[in-house]
Parts: C-alpha cells; structure tokens; sequence
C-alpha cells in the first residue's frame, strides 16, 4: 500500500477545497488572519521575541516610515504616537515599545482603501525607544525614536 | 456593556478620517490596587474597522494601548453617507460594536 500517495491526495483535495472557498468569497484571506490574537507576538517579554512573533525578523531601516511621537511624555499613560508608512504596497503596521514589559502594543492590517497609517494613544512604562514597523510587499521595515517618559504609565 | 464608543468620520478631499474613542479600562495585569492585590488584565485584543461594508482596518492591540483607547485612520475612496462600523473584543468576551456615518 502506498501511502504516501494516499497522504498527497488527501492533502491535494483538502487544500482544493480551500482555495475554492477562497476564490467564492466565503473565506477571504483577511478573515482568516484576523481569527486568532497573535499570543506570541503580544506576550512576547523583549523585543526580539515580539518582532519574532509578527514574523518579521530584522527588519531594515526605512526613511519612508514616518514615526511621530513626542520628544518628551509628560504622562506615560498616554503617549500619542502617529505612524504613516509611504512604503508602497504596506499592508500592516506595528508599534512597539522596546521598555514595557510586553514590547508589541498594536499591529493593524489595511485593506480596502485605507491608507498605511494609524495613530494611537500608548502606555510607557519608562523612557524607551518607540519601534515601528511596516510590512510591504512581504518585507519588513522599521523606524524608531527616544520618548522620554517623566511620569510612568504603569504600576499604579 | 462597556460604554459606546465615540466615532468621527469626515471626508476630507478624498480621504476619510476616521477617529475612534472605545471607552475600556485597558487594565494591564500588571497594577496592583490600594491592597496590594494585582489587578488583572482586562483588555481590549481586536478591532475591527468596515467603511460601506468594506473591512479596511483589522487591528490588534495589548494592553499598552492606554486607558479609552483612541485610534485615527485614513481610508481613500468613501463616500458622504457611507457606514462606518467599528467593532471591538476584550480578552474577557466582552464586544461593542458602533457605527458612524462619513460626513
């Protein structure tokens, strides 16, 4: 008895009935992703682990991703950071907060029409570099600045 | 039930802005209360942003993201009158769902 061939087979009729979900409509792909909370990313405790987690590895510096954030947060709590990727073809976003301690904070994925582009309002524990990163076209890219935090935002 | 969120959308040019405030308490695990007790996490995991039916954000989000979250988009294409849905769950179950209109 072959099974090997069995195992293909089997394999070929699984993954044939997916693509025609896929292709019906039933099963967009953004769904799919968008199903499970990305736990090894989010709980990751340092920041090689986070960017391990969204699949990005080392990402390259990339002058075309914009990171504002404040110089200075006066209150740790809520730190306002705005990021826009000018990378064509980005596809998702990531901020990270390399001193907290879980690193990832937010990650969002765009699609139909939205731009690359999210602000958000972000806890820090203490002054720490502030990461973000883009994916386009599968690749991955990051900017970074120094926020000096004055007042903690966690602990009570 | 958590509070309604509060939703802007307004075109601008050709993109809408969309501005969210979600009332949630983003409790981190990590803050201990006046006893010395932790107070457990309670936050917010995913959110979700449609424009005329469209899905054009899907977010994720831990609890670093402050307390009544606030969260800006750009979307190109939407129209005056186009629904903006919003939708969020917490890691306890709890969801909200909103809607808006671009103006």
């Amino acid at each position: 008895m072959n099974t090997t061939r069995r195992t293909v087979l089997k394999g070929a009729t699984a993954s044939g009935v997916l693509a025609g979900l896929i292709a019906a409509g039933a099963l967009r792909p953004t769904q799919v992703m968008a199903a499970e909370w990305n736990k090894a990313a989010f709980e990751a405790k340092d920041m090689a682990g986070a960017l391990k987690g969204l699949g990005a590895g080392s990402p390259a510096d990339s002058k075309d991703l914009i990171l504002k954030a404040p110089d200075i947060a006066e209150n740790g709590a809520v730190v306002p950071v705005d990021v826009v990727s000018n990378i064509p073809k980005t596809t998702s976003i990531a901020i990270l907060v390399e001193k907290n301690p879980l690193p990832l904070c937010a990650s969002f994925e765009f699609a139909n029409g939205a731009l690359a582009e999210a602000s958000a309002r972000l806890k820090m524990g203490q002054t720490s570099l502030v990461k973000a990163v883009a994916k386009a076209d599968g690749k991955f890219y990051t900017a970074q600045k120094e926020v000096k935090v004055t007042v903690g935002g966690c602990g009570g | 039930m958590a509070d309604p969120m509060k939703i802007r959308a307004q075109l601008k040019g050709d993109v809408t802005e969309i501005r969210v405030l979600m009332g949630h308490p983003m409790e981190t695990g990590q803050r201990k209360d006046a006893a010395g007790a932790t107070v457990p996490a309670h936050f917010i995991q995913s959110m979700t942003v449609d424009v005329g039916g469209k899905r054009v954000v899907d977010g994720q989000i831990a609890t670093a993201v402050s307390r009544n979250p606030v969260f800006g988009f750009k979307v190109k294409g939407a129209k005056v009158g186009d629904k903006v849905v919003v939708s969020w769950v917490d890691n306890k179950g709890d969801k909200r769902t909103d809607e808006a209109a671009v103006a």
